[in-house]
């Protein structure tokens, strides 16, 4: 495929000479080296800043017009039904909070591991999401359900501390058992156009992580606040080794919309395309209901296609989310409605 | 597209519109047969269904439907202003509140999908009938002196395409600047301005203010050579747009004429790629292309060809194709087999003179009309379907190296209605349309529509501009 990136900046890049292999076949980096072949893109802060600033443009009414067309898909039956197992199982179902305690991460897992106890049809969660001090109850409480067990690290959710203090946070969740890491992106040197330092330390993380964990790189879209700079850091955390992008903490006004979720699906559309990698995507924050979840589906479908419709490639970070899927799920199995009550709170 | 998320069919309800088996033409008020006792019949383009029968106009009924709008002109145009901006806000409401059955009744009798008439046509139909009852009070304020007059009966001929939207153009600037009018609706699509006249009575419009004359082109030919017709607004092809500009020739009649065009999207190598292929998209597929002002030549920068057909064709292959009351359907019916054989015509023509054909995989219904999304490269000046109007989903693509040239290239046609310019410069946007001889020219976007921006053509696109405050010129007495 002659794609578009290497294109423009042929003599930046090296092409892969096969086609590019799709699908799980994505190799995990080895040792924190990203496993692409834009390498040379990386080679300095001035190439990298030329590459970053040298991809197409974003037309903010052009890219929200089109999420807000996809948002218009009627999604029934049949399709409902699919989309909503799916999306049960896409979630990473989410505890944040300062008073998160053992109990209230038990629960999550058992909930996680057997989302509707009326139902064992229903499948499992994808992954719990907890601070790394609580990895080791979550990895107990989901023992042996095939659910994973994610952790927020790297001075989540500002990210401001010193490398050598969020890669110690890394390792810490690493060594407890964490099956994925999420971290957040250095926003500041990002705005300040140290996008190298912002590589290098995705790097490192990826490196912390080793070949056991699975890196999610959280943007803070609502921080970077334009598409252009959301398009950049999608780039910029693909070429660091992300295995997946993510749209933001939840902890800021602006979280996950369809729109920035469309550009990052682009990304790694476009991501694989050239290089043969395949990159996942996690919008995280404010997707609250089943309406919602199945519009993410639908930008999923049309924009990166089917490849990535899978709990290995696209993940909900959420929390009251999961409930509105059971109620759904319930209300298609039985016709009816059944109310808050028939589902559990955690 | 087979997916493993295939969306299961949603059909928008067919019960919210009642369609009765015959129409009547629509004059001073009421239903009444032909006078010679004609009629046609209108089908459903995506499945040959008879829709209904409806009266067929000859000149008998045209003359008395200009006699009972030049009646009700005396009247109508002596009301104040503010009491035809009432009427026209009673209609922009009942459309408002009818808006489901219409879009379905549009997509019924047209063939286009139900997405575009609920989420295009109807709203823009209500918005024209608010904008222009908004200026009903205010023309001392518009620029055409402290009180411009109305022309008289306005003779409105209008095409297939936009039905509903159409009428809207020229029914509501014509009302309310004071004008009484006689509308011929055409002859595939007449449904939809037979229940507009449902709601102008619903709306208590006084007899005689609009009339409706569903008929062929003998019937317009007749309203627009009437004797006592003031106004001749025409929307459809070049070809009968200049036999009605000899007719109108001589006359007192004036005359504002929406023609064919040969649209150019310019996409240069800064553009934004992703929301220019989504503008080429819904600059050539909205509704089938048969629209007069789709981008229906794509003039790419040479350096940029490649990254934007492989985006391009990949886009393409999730468009959905089928029926246009599925809610998930992009790309509805052709609206006729006459329109189909044309557009089939000329894209042979296209292979014939070597351009290269490609569609996407789509399957196409056993019944009804239809035709695929299509876009031939290696496209020249040259090359018929470079400078002939196809009206329907064919895009031609062609590509420049320099703005001058992509100028040059845009100007290079008999037409002038549209024109778009994707970069992510705005000296260039500028500096381009400035440029370009044509009567719209869109950046960074493509066919958006809005009551408050003045349409119309260069050349051999028309003359005379609707929408906006432009708009009423072609309805005062100025």
């Amino acid at each position: 495929m002659y794609s578009r990136y290497a294109r423009r900046y042929a003599r930046l890049v090296t092409m892969p000479s096969t086609a590019p292999s799709p699908k799980r076949s994505a190799p995990l980096a080895q040792g924190g080296a990203p496993s692409h072949t834009l390498t040379d893109v990386t080679a300095s802060d001035s190439t990298l800043r030329r590459f970053l600033h040298g991809l197409p443009g974003v037309d903010a009414v052009g890219l929200e017009a089109r999420a807000a067309s996809l948002g218009t898909r009627s999604i029934k039956t049949t399709s409902k039904a699919y989309a909503i197992d799916l999306a049960i199982s896409m979630v990473d179902l989410t505890t944040l909070e300062g008073a998160d305690t053992p109990g209230k991460v038990r629960a999550l897992g058992a909930k996680a591991a057997h989302p509707d106890p009326t139902d064992r049809t229903t499948p499992t969660t994808a992954a719990v999401c907890v601070y790394p001090d609580m990895v080791a109850v979550a990895k107990e409480a989901v023992a042996g359900s095939g659910v994973k067990v994610a952790s927020v690290a790297t001075a989540f959710p500002a990210g401001r501390a010193a490398l050598e203090v969020k890669l110690a946070d890394v390792r810490d969740a690493v060594a407890a058992g964490a099956d994925e890491i999420d971290m957040v992106i250095d926003r500041g040197a990002f705005l300040s156009g140290h996008y190298l330092k912002v590589h290098d330390e995705i790097v490192a993380v990826k490196e912390a992580c080793g070949t056991s964990a699975r890196l999610k790189v959280i943007f803070e879209t609502g921080e970077l606040s334009t598409y252009d700079n959301i398009r950049r850091a999608s780039w910029l955390g693909m070429l660091a080794g992300a295995d997946f992008i993510k749209t933001s903490t939840g902890k800021v006004a602006v979280n996950a919309t369809p729109a920035n979720t469309l550009l990052m699906l682009e990304a790694v559309r476009d991501f694989r395309a050239q290089t043969g990698v395949q990159i996942g995507v996690k919008p995280a924050g404010g997707i609250r209901t089943s309406k919602d979840a199945i519009k993410f589906l639908v930008l999923v479908n049309e924009t990166a296609g089917e490849d990535w419709l899978d709990n290995h490639w696209f993940r909900f970070g959420a929390s009251s989310l999961l409930n509105d899927l059971l109620m759904q799920r319930q209300k298609l199995a039985t016709g009816r409605y059944s109310g808050p009550d028939y589902v559990t709170v955690d | 597209m087979a997916s493993a998320f295939e969306y299961a069919p949603a059909p928008e309800s067919r019960a919210v519109v009642d369609i009765a088996p015959s129409y009547g033409l629509f004059i001073d008020g009421e239903f009444a047969e032909a006078a010679e006792g004609k009629v046609f019949k209108t089908v459903s383009p995506s499945t040959e269904e008879v829709l209904a029968e409806v009266a067929q106009a000859g000149e008998a009924d045209v003359d008395r439907a200009v006699k009972a709008a030049r009646k009700a002109f005396q009247k109508w145009s002596a009301l104040p202003g503010a009491e035809r901006a009432k009427y026209l806000f009673r209609i922009a409401r009942i459309i408002q509140e009818r808006s489901r059955e219409l879009a379905v009744l549009e997509t019924l009798d047209n063939g286009k999908p139900i997405r575009e008439t609920r989420d295009a046509d109807l709203p823009l139909v209500a918005a024209h009938f608010f904008y222009y009852a908004g200026w009903a009070d205010k023309l001392g304020h518009a620029g055409f002196g402290t009180e411009p007059k109305p022309l008289g009966v306005a003779g409105q001929v209008i095409p297939w395409n936009f039905p509903l939207l159409m009428l809207a153009w020229k029914i509501a600037p014509a009302l309310a600047t004071g004008n009484t009018v006689v509308l011929k609706p055409a002859e595939t699509t007449p449904l939809s301005a037979l229940f507009f006249a449902d709601v102008c009575r619903q709306a208590g419009l006084p007899r005689g203010v609009v009339n409706i004359v569903p008929g062929y082109g003998d019937a317009g030919a007749a309203l627009v050579g009437h004797p006592d017709v003031n106004k001749v607004a025409f929307t459809g092809s070049t070809a009968v747009g200049k036999e009605i500009a000899r007719t109108v020739a001589g006359t007192r009649k004036k005359l504002t004429l929406e023609l064919g065009g040969k649209g150019a999207n310019i996409v240069f190598d800064d553009a934004p790629i992703d929301q220019a292929v989504e503008g080429i998209v819904s600059g050539i597929f909205f509704n089938q292309g048969q629209v007069c002002c789709a981008g229906s030549r794509l003039l790419v920068q040479e350096s940029v060809h490649d990254e934007l057909l492989d985006s391009l064709k990949r886009r393409l292959g999730t468009l959905r194709l089928g029926d246009p009351l599925d809610k998930n359907t992009d790309i509805g019916a052709i609206n006729s087999a006459e329109q189909l054989a044309r557009i089939t015509a000329l894209a042979e023509r296209g292979e014939a003179e070597g351009a290269e054909r490609w569609s996407p995989a789509c399957e196409l219904p056993a019944s009804g009309y239809w035709f695929a999304p299509t876009l031939f490269t290696n496209v020249s000046q040259a090359h018929t379907i470079a400078r002939d109007e196809i009206f329907g989903p064919v895009l031609s693509v062609l590509t420049f190296r320099t703005p001058d040239e992509a100028v040059a290239k845009a100007n290079n046609t008999p037409y002038g209605l549209s024109a778009g310019i994707w970069t992510e410069k705005g000296s260039r946007i500028l500096a381009v349309a400035n440029k370009l001889r044509a009567g719209v020219v869109w950046s960074n976007t493509f066919n958006k529509f809005d009551p408050t921006s003045p349409f119309g053509g260069y050349k051999e696109s028309g003359f005379g501009r609707e929408g906006g405050r432009h708009g009423l010129e072609a309805y005062l007495d100025v």
